[in-house]
Parts: structure tokens; C-alpha cells; sequence
């Protein structure tokens, strides 16, 4: 049962062949028998979610007669930077450790209006600083693939879960590639909206102009489920896009004949790991073969977007993690004797390396003298890749790439080298600079870890890249291997 | 480049152990020279961007609506009399 999709699960459901019950203890039962090596939880939510799922069986006794949603009785992991009312939020961080949020994320209550069961809360890097989930200051997060591996991150619990099939579906937010490189690396679906497509509500704040909240699935068809609920305007996020939601399940249309698809050539050279080139280049002959129009695109300025992202980011993060002072909510240092050593020793205390050292650069690259030479000349070269991607999309309708230069790579092997690490997300972070929506899915395997193909389409156009996703998979078997945890 | 470690924990109310800034001070090092890298680029006529999507002010209509609940609020306070968040002195 927990092995199975959403959309699986909705037609037993709607046939009255399992209950949501029956779901969600058999997603519990697995949880329990994988949790000790995986750990991809921060929190489980057992007993609410056994209320829901009895809600949702009582709502779902009523249809047809009462429609209910793709998602009503399906159980669903939240990352833990999402707030969830009543239920703690860390953040994978010291300074939050015994928040309990007064009101939930909106992507959380439209999960809950439509019938969602909210089973627990995933692992994250600190604030979603990271690229593998070892900087959580709850615990490390196993590859269900490979034990010794890294899942990912930021949001490597989400991943990590969906793939060990501790979760039916899961939540993630992306601010340089904190969605599709876990899913990448753990073989799963993981898909960045556009940016505003998705109302960023109750998210913990990491970078404003960057984040974006995106869901985390077996299949493409589970992604579609999730976005037909999480997308649309919300008033709370005045970043959220007015525009109408269309139905996603209606573009998983398999058939990408005279799609003009584009091979990003800065993305296929040195520092790939050629294996991952090689999976690629096959899901390009994939294409070929199914009727695209194969492109060679460059986008020159991509060299400079891992520079251009980590002064953005980082000077975006030191603004909103002023918020943690100890005052308000979260952990206060005990040794306050007066404001000021209220503040240095609550951040000392609470925060963990890699935050305080993105705290540390993004403070210097807005400080007086500095501001230009680094924060203004980011902004400007961030104009410079998104004209580059203006380009690149006006001559092909998606651009393909690899989403990780690397399979997934041992636990601890970056964590002492941090510019090692921010280059792990070099094929991601452009696509974060330009606010455009893209996709990973499997496409292959290298010493028995996932292999990720990313997919990025135009602002606001996620049903393309859906269906050309959809079209991969539906050709291929990737998707179907499954880790033995 | 070398960098104000004690200057920027300063700005950013931000303890560091000595440890930590030597640390510090090192790795942002190597990460500001890399950055050093978008000096190449000639962006003399270049806009800056700081939102990938156009946004213009988003205006609503100023009604009144419930608060969370205060007690809720309330409780995630480290210290806190009377609905109120309690810090050290701050004047004398």
C-alpha cells in the first residue's frame, strides 16, 4: 500500500477498496520499520493524521454523490521550514526547536481543505541552507539507495521519504535547487514552480526572490495532483500570480513530437561527471527518437550564476534571519544580561556553521563600501542569465540538462569544503535566478545511485515541461526501480 | 580579499567564537575570490534584478480581520507578562 501513488491510491479509495485509514497505518507501519535507517523525519504527526484520515474516509463514504479531491485520504510529509499549526517547526535549526506555529503555511491548509493527511514533518539543511541535509541540527538523513550516501537537500527528508516510501507524497521548497537535486539524487520527481506560482505563505523565509514551495513525487502524475491544489493566488503572499490554475493532469499528454528541445551546452562539459553526461545525452536521444527537435542551446553566462546566487541568497538570508533575535518566538540565550548580549549570544547559540556563515557573507556583501562591488554586480549579472534564458526559450519550448553534476556523493565529503558544496548545485541555481519553473526525474543510474534529468520550461509554463516529463516516463522504466530499504 | 570578521558578526548581532571566526574569515576568503570572477563581466549598461517576475505594489483592501489566536502567539514567547514579550533593560 505505501509503495503505491496518490493517483493509485485515489481509485482504490474511490472504489471503496481500501480506506484512508488503512493508507495511512500502512504508511506508519513503513515509517516504523525504515525510519531507524533513513530517519528522513523530523516529527511524526500520528494522531491528527489518523483523525484526518477518518474525516477523509467519512467524506469520502459520501461520493460520488459529494465530489471529493485527488487528495482527500492521501497521506502527504510537510518539510519542516512549512508552518503547521499546532505541530513544531524546527527548521532543522537550534533557534526554533520548540516552535509550535499559531497558524499554518497556505500551501498547508489547502493540502488540509483538500483532504490531505498531514503525517509528519521532513529533515532539512538548517533554513534550507544546504545541499545534502548534514546541516541539520536535528539529525543526518540517509540515502534510501545508499545508506553511506547524502539524500540530497535541502529538502533531503522529503526525498528521501518519498523514495523509501515512508510518504505517499511530500512538500518541498526550492531556492537554488533544494527540490530537484534531493530528488535527484534519491530517484525521485521533484518539480520547482515558477516562481509565484505557488504562495509562499508560512514559509520560513530563506531568500525571498528565490524561494519557491514545489512538490516532491513518485511519478509525474502525482506532481500534477499536488499542483492543481498548491498552485493560485493568495492574498497573504503579494508575490503570488494572479493567474488562473489550469487542471495539470490535463497536459500529461504523451507526445512530444516537434517540441523543440534544447540540450543546455554549458551544463554537458567539464566538471560533469560523465556518466551523468552519458545518462543525458540518452534521454536527448529519448526525445530524438520520439519526435523532438534536438537543439544544441549555450547560455554563456551560466559560468558566473553559483557566484551571482550565493551573494543574492546570502544578503537576502542575513535580512530575513534578523528576525531571530530571541525575543519573540524561538530560543533565547540564557546568558541575556542585557539587549545586546541578548542578541550575539541567542545567534551564537542558536544558529548552526553554514547559517552563520551565509548570515556572515550576506552581511558583507550589503555593507557600506561593498554593497556594489558585490550585492548591485550580482543583481546585474542575474538580469544577464535571465536574458541568456530569454533566449535559449524563445528558440526551444524546454531546455534539458542534467540536475546534478554528480550522483549522489558520500556523507561528509563536502562538509568541510562549503564552495565544493555550493558548486554541487551549479545546474539548478540559474533556474532560481531567472524565476522559471523546472522539473527533475530519473533517467538513470551510476554505481546504483539516481541519475536526475532536469526539464525547464518558460515563466508560468509548467504544463510543457509536464508533458514532455510525462512523455519521458511513460517511455521509459526509471521511475520504477525501487530502493531495497 | 580579506574580510572584517569581527566588523561583520558586529553588523549582523551575530557571537562567533574565536575559533569560528578564524574559520570564517578563511572560507569567506576563498568564497569572496571566487565571486571575484563576475568582475569580468562588463555590466556598466546592465539593469540590476532583484525579482525574477515584474512586481508592481500589490495593494488590498484594508479590512480587519481575526487575529491568530493570542494565547498561541503568546506561548511561543521565551519570556512574556501579560501578553506582552519581556527583554532586558533596554534604557536606563
Amino acid at each position: 500500500m505505501h509503495g503505491k501513488t496518490a493517483h493509485e491510491l485515489h481509485n482504490l479509495l474511490i472504489n471503496k477498496k481500501t480506506s484512508s485509514v488503512e493508507i495511512t497505518q500502512a504508511v506508519f507501519a513503513r515509517i516504523e520499520k525504515a525510519e531507524d535507517k533513513i530517519r528522513a523525519y523530523v516529527t511524526l504527526n500520528k494522531e491528527e493524521a489518523l483523525e484526518q484520515a477518518r474525516a477523509a474516509d467519512r467524506q469520502i463514504s459520501r461520493s460520488p454523490d459529494i465530489p471529493i479531491s485527488q487528495l482527500t485520504g492521501i497521506p502527504v510529509a510537510v518539510k519542516d521550514n512549512m508552518c503547521t499549526k499546532g505541530i513544531l517547526t524546527t527548521c532543522s535549526s537550534k533557534i526554533l526547536s520548540n516552535y509550535i506555529p499559531p497558524y499554518d503555511a497556505t500551501v498547508v491548509t489547502k493540502l488540509k481543505e483538500a483532504g490531505a493527511v498531514i503525517i509528519g514533518k521532513t529533515n532539512l539543511d538548517e533554513f534550507a541552507m544546504g545541499s545534502s541535509t548534514e546541516n541539520s541540527a536535528n539529525h543526518v538523513t540517509r540515502n534510501p539507495w545508499n545508506l553511506e550516501a547524502v539524500p540530497g537537500g535541502s529538502s533531503g527528508g522529503s526525498a528521501a521519504a518519498i523514495a523509501a516510501a515512508e510518504a505517499i507524497l511530500a512538500t518541498g521548497s526550492d531556492t537554488g535547487g533544494s527540490i530537484r537535486q534531493p530528488a535527484a539524487f534519491c530517484g525521485v520527481v521533484g518539480l520547482k514552480p515558477t516562481y509565484g506560482r505557488v504562495s509562499r505563505y508560512g514559509l520560513v523565509a530563506f531568500a525571498s526572490s528565490l524561494d519557491q514551495i514545489g512538490p516532491i513525487t513518485k511519478d509525474m502524475t502525482d506532481a500534477a495532483i499536488m499542483m492543481n491544489v498548491m498552485a493560485g493566488r493568495d492574498e497573504l503572499d503579494s508575490t503570488s500570480v494572479d493567474l488562473p490554475v489550469p487542471d495539470y493532469r490535463k497536459a500529461l499528454v504523451n507526445n512530444v513530437k516537434k517540441m523543440r528541445v534544447g540540450l543546455i551546452k554549458e551544463l554537458m562539459g567539464q566538471g560533469i561527471d560523465p556518466e551523468v553526461k552519458a545518462a543525458v545525452k540518452k534521454a536527448a536521444d529519448t526525445f530524438a527518437n520520439l519526435g523532438a527537435e534536438m537543439i544544441e542551446v549555450s547560455l554563456p553566462s551560466f559560468e558566473y550564476a553559483v557566484a551571482t546566487y550565493y551573494l543574492i541568497a546570502t544578503a537576502e538570508a542575513s535580512s530575513n534571519l534578523a528576525r531571530f533575535d530571541g525575543v519573540k518566538f524561538g530560543r533565547r540565550s540564557k546568558a541575556a544580561k542585557d539587549i545586546l548580549t541578548m542578541y550575539y549570544n541567542t545567534r551564537r547559540e542558536g544558529f548552526g556553521p553554514e547559517v552563520k556563515r551565509r548570515i556572515m557573507l550576506g552581511t558583507y556583501a550589503l555593507s557600506a563600501g561593498y554593497y556594489d562591488a558585490y550585492y548591485l554586480k550580482a543583481l546585474k549579472v542575474r538580469t544577464l542569465i535571465k536574458q541568456d534564458f530569454e533566449k535559449a526559450l524563445g528558440a526551444c519550448d524546454i531546455l534539458i540538462s542534467p540536475t546534478a553534476p554528480t550522483i549522489a556523493f558520500k556523507l561528509g565529503e563536502k562538509t568541510a569544503d562549503p564552495l565544493s558544496m555550493y558548486l554541487s548545485d551549479i545546474a539548478t541555481i540559474p533556474v532560481n535566478l531567472a524565476g522559471l519553473p523546472a522539473i527533475s526525474l530519473p533517467c538513470g543510474f551510476s554505481n546504483k545511485l539516481p541519475i536526475g534529468l532536469q526539464i525547464i520550461g518558460r515563466a508560468f509554463a509548467e504544463e510543457i515541461i509536464l508533458r514532455a516529463a510525462f512523455t519521458y516516463e511513460q517511455n521509459t522504466d526509471w521511475h520504477k526501480a525501487k530502493p531495497n530499504v | 580579499m580579506k574580510i572584517d570578521v569581527d566588523h561583520v558578526a558586529k553588523l549582523a548581532r551575530l557571537g562567533l567564537s574565536e575559533e569560528e571566526k578564524t574559520l570564517f574569515e578563511k572560507q569567506l576568503s576563498a568564497i569572496l575570490d571566487y565571486a571575484d570572477n563576475l568582475k569580468k563581466l562588463d555590466t556598466e549598461r546592465v539593469p540590476p534584478t532583484s525579482h525574477a517576475i515584474a512586481l508592481k505594489n500589490v495593494y488590498r483592501e484594508d479590512k480587519v480581520i481575526p487575529c491568530s489566536d493570542i494565547e498561541a502567539i503568546m506561548a511561543n514567547a521565551p519570556e512574556e507578562a501579560n501578553h506582552m514579550f519581556r527583554v532586558p533593560r533596554i534604557i536606563e
